[in-house]
């Protein structure tokens, strides 16, 4: 099992472009299919993940582990995800080329960079989805919704620091709901 | 994230040049993994071989590991708690607008021209409606990217690999306190 939790986040970590949030659907994917977690107790992991400080992928790793299999069971997953860029980064490293500029790696990027957008919207909507269908239209879900747009139109608009975002939302959690 | 850490690396230790930080940036975030992990695997490896890179990713996660750890014995110990399941609901909303946020900047900055738009639609319908493991769908798109280059030029069409309009995300934002720079942020880091 340990072995398997490794395994799992090594083939996520190998692919793992564009960081954190790129790498939920991945993770939804491999947890959901090897019946881990349902999607609530999924987007839980994601909420989680999303509070701490570090790439969400990498958070997520921990947290799916320590939910698998403990403390052991959190290391192995995330050094799956961390070890293969790891690994690719000294490789790189060592011969010191200019990846960027190299033409062939533009085009790579050409086309993975609007799928790596595609997978963060994608993740966006699942999340949304996981929590809005769990009763469709209330009260509750109305004033999460709007929490929901002030929390976006702070970041995008004012440009609010992610941290400052997350704990007024979590204060105005508690003023409506508590 | 990355301004403390040009701060840190190339001020205050002398560690690396300006221009050697900016080259170990650019290849940090082209390479699979989380930015600041890649970096400081690179920046611990320039300094120290494999030994470094090592001591510099286990001191690059191990703030987060042992906070995900005390999030989540707290979360289990705490969530019958009807205050901390409503700051939790109200973080569950952050958390959803930061990844939209991020999947904003990323269609901004990403997605520009007829080809790029098809393959973004074409990825995002692939993973809404099929069960199509999103890691093929990488690998699917690395390959896309390179026919979609040889194509537009055999058809000689001219190639943007940036869309026309990019603010540039160095020192002019970095230095301005008000605004919030492309990277920075290590809570919420999505890229």
């Amino acid at each position: 099992m340990l072995i398997l939790l490794f395994w799992t986040f090594l083939k996520i970590g190998i692919l793992s472009f564009g960081g954190g949030y790129a790498m939920i659907p991945a993770i939804e994917h491999e947890v959901e299919s090897q019946g881990w977690m349902t999607a609530e107790q999924f987007a839980d992991a994601v909420t989680l993940s999303g509070m701490a400080p570090g790439p969400l992928a990498t958070n997520c790793a921990i947290y799916i582990g320590d939910w698998m299999l403990g403390l052991p069971g959190a290391a192995a997953a995330l050094l799956g995800m961390v070890m293969p860029s790891s690994v690719l980064i000294v490789a790189v490293a060592r011969f010191f080329f200019r990846i960027r500029t190299h033409r062939t790696v533009k085009s790579v990027f050409y086309g993975l960079r609007p799928v790596v957008a595609a997978m963060v919207v994608v993740a966006a909507l699942r999340q949304g989805f996981t929590y809005f269908q769990q009763d469709w239209l209330t009260w509750k879900t109305a004033v999460s919704a709007g929490i929901f747009g002030f929390a976006l139109l702070g970041l995008t608009r004012y440009r609010m620091h992610p941290l400052s975002v997350i704990l007024l939302c979590a204060l105005v959690g508690v003023a409506i709901y508590g | 994230m990355l301004p403390v850490l040009q701060r840190e690396i190339v001020h205050r230790r002398n560690w690396l040049s300006e221009e050697e930080f900016a080259e170990v940036i650019s290849v940090s975030g082209a390479a699979p993994g989380g930015v600041g992990v890649n970096a400081s695997a690179f920046i611990g490896y320039k300094l120290g071989g494999t030994g470094g890179a090592c001591a510099a990713v286990c001191g690059m996660i191990l703030p987060a590991f042992v906070l995900v750890m005390i999030l989540t014995i707290g979360f289990s110990s705490f969530k019958h708690y009807p205050k901390v399941n409503a700051a939790l609901e109200g973080i569950q909303m952050a958390v959803l607008a930061l990844i939209a946020f991020a999947g904003i900047r990323l269609i901004r900055s990403s997605v520009f021209d007829g080809a790029t738009w098809s393959v973004f639609a074409a990825a995002a319908a692939a993973l809404l409606f099929t069960g199509i493991h999103p890691l093929l769908i990488i690998l699917l798109a690395v390959a896309g990217g390179l026919v979609l280059v040889a194509v537009k030029n055999r058809l000689h069409m001219a190639v943007r690999y940036e869309p026309k309009t990019r603010p540039l995300p160095e020192n002019s934002t970095a230095s301005s306190p008000k605004r919030y720079p492309e990277f920075e942020g290590y809570f919420g880091e999505g890229i």
